[in-house]
């Protein structure tokens, strides 16, 4: 009786997501290393084929924000065009290989005007040929990330928007938001930086449980970090307290 | 055996000039030019040669000769535009025509004479259909490209020279007639040899010795014992489509229906022809007279319909129908070939999908402007700025690798920005940095990377590179210009890491 009522709730659910045009793309198995992040998520799959949302409000989280973006389209969305919209680049081309993406296959759209950039990521996404679209920009109104989503639904290309330094954390119509922090990378025995590390934050996800987690890139992919309770600045303030 | 016709314009841009302002037949007139400071002479009408006026001369000297001389300016380019017009006219009587450099045409005529009644009656048509048009012509016909040149230019007896018979029709003339340079001809004339008789019986190594090969080469080619080879032209023909309408056209949606209709024309043709275009230009006109277009440009050599007409479609608005449009044209002036290669050169995505980016970039650069849109190879250069070069197609591939052994930021900043530091000795990372107004404690640190100057490019400091990590755990890209050796050198933040 039980198993019948879980077998039914999972059926429904199932429903309710194929009713939202989130299916699960079929036979796609994401050795990614994100598997604690992709449990958050409906069906414990990273959900491609839908318009992600990335918040940063300072340069360094900006660029922790993009490495982390460039990760998740290399281990994601694999071969394939990227399409770079942005209106402030600061993406430098060469950096894109150490997080697995091949400079050359991105094509930067280089803008100034709002309205010119939100066309242009309208267009990139409405074309299937492209795989993943990234789009840089600071101002996303919900009419417009409504706009983004309906031209995903039909072509099933993965977008990023990158929003940093927004008048306001708005209501999107996209299907999660994100913050990424810098972490201190972790000093082995050899003296200098170690592999970048990021907070990851989920604060919003729909049908999904929001989290927080500790990633860090290395080897050309995804490594989970045990979380620590406290930072190493905060013992050192504690003592000193 | 080939037989070749050589037309002579002896006044061919004059002729045209007459045929333009019927008024001036009979008046000495030139046509002159600016060289020099002077003007001169590039043609003269046979009235003004009458006077003794030619070409080469100084106006201002001719105007002493004959005050009421008329001066017209000459128009660069316009013999080739005339001389490829008539030989594409030419085309009635052999398929082969040739331009020849400055005023004469060749046709290769073996086989075409008899349709005409024989070679007689077929020059006497062309003399007389190109002296209807008012061109003043002589032609020759001959075995040979040089012997019918040079009968036409200077025979005296008869512009036929019968079959195997250019020794006898070349002996009597002037050695102007091989087309030689004008050093060799001066050279020939001080040796007193006038005619052709004179020289061409020599012993061939004497000729070579004093007058170089081509005097060799000239007689060779008269006479037939070397081929000499012509260029034809090929008419081509325009990628032009027209749609009529039997009403003046005043809607937006009408426009739409003739450019569908008329792109759909267009590229079946291109699709017969293995080509895709551009280029493309639709135009518009308009019953008031008045002349409305719109113009599109691809990435890729490109026949599908939907594509262009979208990329159409975002220009439709700017055309004004006012009282209606009564014609619509379709042209694409620039086409290519579209080759199955061509397809595989853009395999980025397995699935080939390379037009549909290809069409997507259209519309973008259609919109928002070719400058839009980048995409970076490596370049060979250690200077951060120089590493990346912008590819000048979406095809072209990287010719070296990336380097990824050197740490490189994820956010480059256009032009580094200026930072003050605090370091506790020379050569070593900074403990301390402060960066628009904030302190930055660094905890970890990489370094330093000496990227040296290229010297062959741009002179100044060489810059010594550290990864920095402060203790918030943000990473950036510090670098200090030059050295402590020489004053307290500046520091500067580049980037950020991710």
């Amino acid at each position: 009786m039980q198993a019948a009522k879980q077998d039914i709730i999972q059926q429904l659910q199932k429903d309710v997501l194929s009713m939202q045009r989130l299916k699960k793309i079929s036979g796609q198995s994401l050795n990614t290393g994100l598997w604690e992040v992709e449990k958050a998520f409906p069906d414990q799959t990273f959900p491609l084929g839908a318009v992600h949302e990335f918040i940063s409000h300072t340069k360094e989280t900006a660029a922790a924000t993009n490495g982390f973006m460039a990760g998740l389209i290399s281990q994601l969305v694999k071969k394939g065009t990227t399409v770079w919209v942005s209106n402030k680049r600061t993406i430098f081309p060469p950096a894109l290989h150490v997080f697995g993406i091949e400079p050359e296959r991105v094509i930067f759209i280089d803008l100034w005007r709002q309205k010119d950039v939100l066309w242009a990521i309208e267009e990139a996404l409405k074309c299937e040929a492209v795989s993943a679209v990234v789009g840089e920009l600071s101002e996303l109104s919900f009419t417009e990330s409504r706009r983004l989503q309906l031209a995903v639904e039909q072509s099933r290309v993965t977008g990023f928007i990158h929003r940093y330094n927004p008048k306001s954390e708005n209501i999107t119509a996209c299907i999660s938001r994100w913050k990424i922090k810098p972490l201190a990378s972790e000093a082995n025995e050899i003296p200098g930086m170690g592999f970048p590390r990021w907070d990851v934050q989920l604060l919003k996800v729909r049908n999904g449980k929001p989290g927080t987690w500790q990633i860090e890139w290395s080897g050309g992919q995804f490594r989970h970090i045990a979380r620590q309770v406290v930072t190493i600045t905060e013992i050192q303030k504690r003592k000193a307290g | 055996m080939r037989r070749y016709v050589a037309i002579w314009f002896r006044h061919l841009k004059t002729d045209w000039m007459v045929r333009r302002q019927p008024e001036l037949k009979g008046i000495p007139f030139v046509m002159a030019a600016p060289a020099h400071g002077r003007m001169m002479i590039k043609a003269a009408n046979a009235a003004a040669q009458a006077k003794g006026i030619d070409v080469g001369m100084v106006v201002a000297d001719c105007r002493a000769i004959f005050p009421s001389l008329q001066v017209f300016d000459d128009k660069p380019g316009l013999t080739e535009k005339l001389l490829n017009a008539l030989a594409e006219w030419c085309l009635r009587y052999t398929p082969v025509v040739a331009v020849e450099q400055p005023d004469v045409l060749i046709l290769e005529v073996s086989g075409c004479p008899h349709l005409w009644g024989g070679e007689q009656p077929y020059l006497k048509d062309i003399i007389a259909k190109l002296g209807g048009f008012g061109y003043d012509v002589r032609v020759a016909i001959a075995d040979t490209i040089g012997t019918a040149w040079a009968v036409s230019h200077y025979g005296k007896v008869s512009p036929i020279v019968e079959r195997c018979g250019q020794l006898e029709a070349l002996l009597p003339l002037p050695p102007a007639a091989l087309r030689l340079d004008a050093t060799i001809l001066e050279r020939l004339k001080k040796l007193g040899l006038y005619q052709i008789q004179d020289f061409i019986k020599m012993p061939r190594k004497a000729l070579r010795r004093r007058f170089g090969d081509a005097i060799l080469t000239r007689l060779d080619q008269a006479l037939g014992q070397e081929y000499e080879a012509i260029s034809p032209v090929h008419p081509v023909e325009p990628c032009q489509e027209r749609l009529p309408s039997l009403e003046p056209i005043r809607t937006a949606t009408g426009i739409e229906i003739a450019l569908r209709q008329l792109l759909e024309k267009l590229c079946q043709r291109l699709a017969k022809e293995e080509k895709g275009l551009r280029k493309c230009v639709f135009k518009c006109y308009r019953i008031d007279g008045i002349v409305k277009q719109i113009e599109i440009g691809t990435n890729r050599p490109s026949r599908n319909v939907t594509h262009l007409f979208k990329l159409f479609e975002l220009k439709i608005a700017t055309i004004e129908p006012a009282l209606g449009i009564e014609v619509f044209t379709i042209e694409a002036p620039v086409v290519e070939d579209i080759s199955a290669v061509q397809d595989a050169l853009w395999n980025f995505t397995e699935g080939g999908n390379g037009t549909a980016i290809g069409e997507l970039l259209d519309r973008i650069a259609g919109k928002l402007g070719m400058n839009s849109i980048h995409r970076y190879l490596p370049d060979e250069h250690y200077w951060p700025e120089r590493s990346v070069k912008l590819a000048t197609s979406l095809t072209e591939k990287p010719q070296t690798s990336w380097r990824t052994d050197l740490p490189r930021p994820i956010h480059l900043l256009p032009t580094p920005e200026i930072i003050e530091v605090t370091v506790p000795m020379p050569d070593y990372p900074p403990m301390l940095f402060r960066y628009k107004g904030e302190v930055h404690n660094v905890s970890k640190a990489d370094g330093p990377e000496r990227i040296e100057q290229e010297w062959w490019l741009q002179h100044g400091l060489y810059r010594d590179y550290y990864s920095i990590e402060d203790t918030q755990g943000a990473r950036y890209w510090l670098f200090r210009a030059g050295s402590y050796e020489h004053g307290d050198p500046e520091w500067f933040i580049h980037g950020f890491f991710a």
